[in-house]
């Protein structure tokens, strides 16, 4: 059949490489929202929310991954890797995102932060393995191994993409314009290979650290429902009140059974 | 690409098309936009939803059956696209789609069945199943020439698909059987085939090289073939050498998809016969493709094989017959890393005739069926493995133990074996591919047993294969019709003789009738008066 090419149509997909690159820490923060005292937007708040997530019970056993086919990320362990599907650390839970979940101003919209957040595909797994990323913020995906992955983001509400990374160093920039609870990633050339993306319509989000730790920043005085998502064991919620320039607390606990 | 079926399909519809050509150009001249679809509405009511369902959800009563699943329209994604990855079809993509079919799936083309107008219309229709549609009209991405083709450019593509890590699912021979095949999944979690980019005949996308080239620029959505755009922005690999590696998937399978022959000719030899699978004799042996679909007749039914065809070679030097089939199969069965593929077959099929497939998989198979006798007529038994009434005479391989049978059968399930050793064999399996030889005299040793196979004379064949990987077993399986295999006659060497004598005899009837001319011709002058 004849194929009708339209002259002159733009070059796929965003542009390429450069986008900022801190890939290493593993329970990595969602970008640090600073909202930049702009004019028709919300004015930066000096109000926080911090806490810790806890997890409550015997932690289930994280599968072990068979990497033998892939010997150039196999020799980057020395044990057996580990998916971390459920990270618990001295019963304190990481990789749950903590994000305002209602409570700000209606119709108030917020600067997208400039800084990209960071997917990085490291020993065959993805480090974080949970983000969370303003709409139409940048997602820096970072291919560290010197082996082939694809990056396959299966949303709903907004587009998906299935991109290649053949070579180490190479980093792809996309966003994820529509705001969505969760966006599964994976790879399938190594089909272990699992992360998952919050999408938020707001920068008032972080991602609990290692020792369950979490901090949202820039927050304006006032009243929160505050959500804590974690990709296996669901969701979590409290309401938590933040005083001008101060902090809330709200320490989320989760239990093996799930919500 | 169009395939030979299409066309002979759309030449038939013309006549028809003359007349609906007219009545569509009045209607669909400026056709409103709900018109259109409303149109289209009525045609994917009345052919579409049996597949993708009424609601588009590509959940129609027969969609169980299929592997891949008919497309989910509500999702709006699409594999076959010019456009780059993530983003919506064209109309063009999907008139493409619904007029060719996907080759590799069960969409059929549509082209021979609906006109122009009514397949716009169903591309209209479509679009209103999925709110992606409403946004801006996507924009094809911009493909240039194919460079010219050479035999350093495909070396350099193999290169390039080798650097590219392209083999992890394809395979290093492009078969689909690479590391990470047993374990992809599509969107919706049902096993999916890395592509076999040996059989051109089955590119969804098409197989020209231009065709090639957009789908690692597009990647196929819903699938996981990703794009490879962003690594040529990043300057990875060079745009010519994507190109390349198009080149070099095209050049893994013949110019034209290969023809269905009724007869498998079994040329004679004077020299000796082939010992082996690979043994160098077979690579000038004649290949004769004999296609195989799922058996849908005796239950348990499969629909969705592995096997879709196998290759026939076959040769003879007056004793013995030996044939090598040759077929693509990514799995060498039973195989450990092909557990998990299994278990996700078992779960996306259902137990089609209330028979579960089986938790562990069985081995590969070949069977090869002949009548127990050759009559003149080439009267055959039914084509299933016979039945009580004429049994069929069969030749099964299995894969572990590597073992072949020869006995009798009445119909798929009843076997019986008879002597053992009248046929030998061999197997071996290479990067996705089975190349079995199977070798007999040509005289049975119980002539009432087994079928003599007489120089010039047609014998009856025809071939069942299974994939144990994939859940299939002696009725699951892929089946042949009959065909015929033909063992050519000894030369006599009257063939040589009669055409040399007869180029002598026109050379010396030549060189008389030039000498009498010249004769005659000096005669003529001598008598005629020369002018003054």
């Amino acid at each position: 059949m004849k194929r009708l090419f339209i002259g002159g149509m733009v070059v796929t997909a965003a542009a390429c490489g450069g986008g900022g690159d801190k890939g290493g820490a593993d329970t990595a923060q969602g970008a640090a929202p600073a909202p930049a005292a702009g004019a028709a937007t919300a004015a930066a708040g000096g109000g926080s929310v911090t806490g810790h997530v806890k997890f409550d019970g015997a932690p289930p056993a994280n599968p072990t991954l068979d990497m033998a086919e892939e010997a150039a990320c196999q020799k980057k362990y020395t044990g057996p890797p580990v998916d971390p599907v459920v990270m618990v650390e001295n019963g304190m839970l990481g990789n749950v995102v903590v994000y305002v979940k209602s409570g700000l101003p209606a119709g108030q919209t917020y600067p997208v932060p400039n800084e990209p957040v960071v997917l990085d595909q490291r020993g065959c797994l993805y480090h974080p393995r949970a983000l969370a990323i303003m709409a139409g913020q940048q997602l820096a995906i970072k291919n560290s191994d010197p082996v082939l992955h694809n990056i396959k983001a299966q949303p709903k509400k907004n587009r998906p993409f299935n991109i290649s990374q053949p070579t180490e160093g190479m980093t792809t920039n996309r966003t994820l314009p529509t705001p969505e609870d969760d966006v599964p990633v994976e790879c399938n050339v190594h089909g272990w290979m699992h992360a998952n993306i919050v999408v938020l319509p707001h920068p008032f989000f972080a991602v609990s650290g290692a020792d369950g730790s979490f901090t949202i920043k820039g927050l304006p005085a006032g009243t929160y429902e505050i959500e804590a998502r974690h990709a296996k064991l669901g969701t979590k919620t409290m309401s938590v009140t933040v005083p001008a320039d101060g902090a809330g607390t709200a320490d989320f606990t989760f239990a093996a059974t799930g919500t | 690409m169009t395939s030979p079926s299409a066309r002979s399909g759309s030449r038939a519809v013309t006549g028809a098309l003359g007349v609906l050509w007219r009545v569509a150009a009045l209607a669909a001249a400026p056709m409103a936009v709900g018109a259109q679809q409303a149109t289209g509405k009525a045609v994917y009511d009345k052919w579409c939803a049996g597949c993708h369902g009424t609601t588009g959800a590509g959940d129609g009563p027969a969609a169980e059956y299929m592997l891949p699943r008919p497309r989910d329209f509500t999702k709006g994604i699409y594999q076959i696209r010019t456009t780059a990855s993530g983003e919506l079809p064209t109309d063009a993509d999907l008139l493409r789609v619904v007029s060719d079919g996907m080759p590799g799936t069960t969409m059929p083309e549509w082209r021979s069945k609906l006109t122009e107008s009514e397949r716009t219309s169903v591309v209209a229709y479509i679009k209103t199943l999925s709110d992606f549609f409403k946004g801006a009209a996507p924009k094809p991405i911009t493909v240039g020439k194919a460079p010219s083709s050479s035999a350093a450019t495909i070396a350099d593509g193999r290169e390039a698909f080798r650097k590219l890590e392209c083999f992890k699912c394809h395979g290093q021979e492009g078969r689909g059987d690479g590391p990470s095949a047993p374990t992809l999944t599509d969107d919706f979690d049902h096993p999916i085939r890395a592509a076999d980019l040996s059989r051109h005949w089955t590119f969804n996308g098409g197989a020209t090289v231009e065709e090639i080239y957009t789908r690692l620029r597009t990647g196929l959505d819903g699938t996981p073939m990703p794009s490879f755009s962003d690594a040529v922005d990043a300057k990875v690999v060079t745009d010519e050498q994507l190109w390349h590696v198009a080149q070099w998937v095209r050049s893994l399978s013949s110019e034209r998809a290969p023809e269905v022959r009724e007869v498998v000719r079994a040329a004679r030899v004077s020299g000796a016969l082939p010992r082996t699978p690979n043994d160098s004799t077979w690579g000038g042996a004649e290949r004769f493709w004999i296609p195989l679909v799922g058996q849908v007749i005796v239950k348990p039914r499969w629909f969705a094989p592995t096997v879709d065809g196998v290759w026939v070679q076959a040769l003879h030097d007056g004793k013995q017959l030996t044939m090598r089939v040759t077929w693509h199969d990514p799995s060498r069965s039973p195989d450990p890393a092909w557990d998990e593929w299994l278990g996700r077959i078992k779960t996306s099929m259902p137990a089609v005739d209330s028979v579960p497939l089986s938790a562990t998989q069985g081995p590969d198979r070949l069977t090869i069926q002949f009548p127990m006798r050759v009559t003149d007529d080439a009267e055959r038994p039914f084509f299933l493995g016979g039945d009580r009434r004429r049994p069929a005479h069969v030749w099964r391989w299995k894969s572990a133990p590597d073992q072949l049978e020869v006995g009798r059968m009445m119909g798929l399930g009843s076997f019986t074996a008879g002597a053992a050793g009248e046929v030998t064999h061999a197997a071996v399996f290479d990067q996705g591919e089975w190349r079995l030889q199977l070798t007999r005299a040509l005289a049975p040793r119980d002539t009432s047993a087994a079928p003599t196979f007489r120089e010039g004379t047609a014998i009856p064949i025809a071939f069942f294969a299974a994939d144990g990987s994939s859940g299939e077993d002696e009725f699951r399986s892929s089946i042949s019709a009959w065909y015929l295999i033909y063992l050519d006659v000894p030369t006599p060497p009257r063939v040589y003789v009669a055409p040399a004598a007869t180029m002598l005899l026109t050379a010396g009837l030549g060189v008389f009738v030039v000498a009498r001319a010249r004769r005659r011709d000096r005669g003529n002058r001598r008598t005629t008066p020369e002018e003054p």
